[in-house]
């Protein structure tokens, strides 16, 4: 299963609900949820803990977007736009936590 | 019908009643869904456990209240209704404070539920 | 917008002449609205149009005619909660004439 999250672990609760109910898969990190993958966030030490469950992705453009592209996390895959349709298609099913 | 193929549709609620249109907006769906004969299940996980709080009461904020909507869902055939224990607890509610039956799963529960649908929606 | 005059009083409709307002239903608009729909109104008729009222009352909502039909079956016995009975009071169907009737809006997924 792929669970997408679009929002910055640091203002909304997204990312951290996903990795309290989801059971496993593959999570892909869009949008402003891109800064979750980054080092010296925050967040860095839960997403390395959520990496040892879960396969984690990050848009590559929007990484770009936001001048990160440098510090993404070790463990994390950038995918691009075409990666991102390979993911939704590979999985049997997606949840986008709002 | 019998040709058919039956699904299992999910319906992830997160969002509180009144403050955004989400909530109204899944019901909706829900209950259209509900014609077609499918596995529909409703989840209510994080603020979206506060949409089905007993004694909700509009008429000052000029909203419809649509809870009393949510027990006409047995009527539809629509009957499998969790939520997860932890959103509950973090909220100060329990299930006497629901207005309708549910079943009441863990995080772990409800994610391995999640994993068997076809259709996810997340509202 | 439209509207209908009853009783020298006038009510706002949209344009398939659902009431607007839910509030202004009473038994004269019922008649009323029910002529347009080349309905007479028997006792059958109003069992239907109070059940209606009473399951709006309840749940917020006009129900689907496969809800409906269950329900009344519930209620009123097996004889009155089938397609046959309900579409013969209800030509143009129960969910969309009747309601409109009942002064409620149109079933949720009703086109």
């Amino acid at each position: 299963m792929l669970h997408i999250i679009n929002k910055s672990p640091l203002e909304n609760g997204s990312l951290d609900n996903c990795l309290r109910v989801a059971n496993g898969g593959e999570i892909l990190l869009i949008e402003d949820a891109v800064y979750a993958a980054t080092k010296g966030n925050a967040f860095e030490s839960k997403l390395g803990e959520a990496a040892t469950r879960f396969k984690i992705y990050v848009l590559q453009p929007d990484l770009d977007a936001r001048g990160m592209s440098d510090r993404i996390i070790a463990g994390v895959t950038a995918v691009d736009y075409g990666g991102f349709v390979d993911l939704t298609v590979n999985n049997k099913n997606c949840q986008s936590w709002l | 019908m019998s040709e058919s193929v039956v699904k299992k549709f999910m319906f992830v609620n997160r969002k509180a009643p009144y403050g955004t249109i989400y909530a109204l907006e899944s019901l909706e769906v829900v209950l259209i869904t509900a014609a077609f004969d499918q596995d529909v299940s409703l989840v209510f996980l994080d603020d979206g456990v506060f949409q089905l709080k007993k004694s909700q009461q509009t008429k000052a904020i000029e909203i419809k209240n649509f809870s009393p909507t949510y027990r006409a869902l047995d009527g539809y055939d629509v009957e499998k209704l969790y939520v997860e224990k932890e959103s509950m607890d973090a909220r100060g509610l329990t299930e006497d404070d629901l207005l309708v039956d549910v079943t009441v799963l863990s995080s772990a529960e409800i994610g391995a539920l999640m994993n068997e649908q076809d259709v996810v929606l997340s509202f | 917008m439209a509207n209908i005059d009853v009783g020298g009083k006038n009510y706002e409709t949209d344009e398939e002449g659902y009431l607007v307002n839910l509030t202004d239903w009473n038994a004269d608009i019922a008649n009323y609205i029910a002529k347009t729909e080349s309905i007479e109104m028997s006792d059958q008729h109003w069992e239907v149009i109070n059940f209606l009222r009473e399951y709006f009352e309840e749940y917020q909502i006009a129900p689907a005619v496969r809800v409906l039909t269950k329900a009344i079956g519930k209620k009123l016995g097996a004889e009155k909660g089938n397609s046959e009975y309900l579409y013969g009071l209800f030509p143009y169907g129960p969910g969309k004439q009747a309601c409109k009737i009942a002064g409620l809006p149109k079933p949720t997924g009703c086109v």
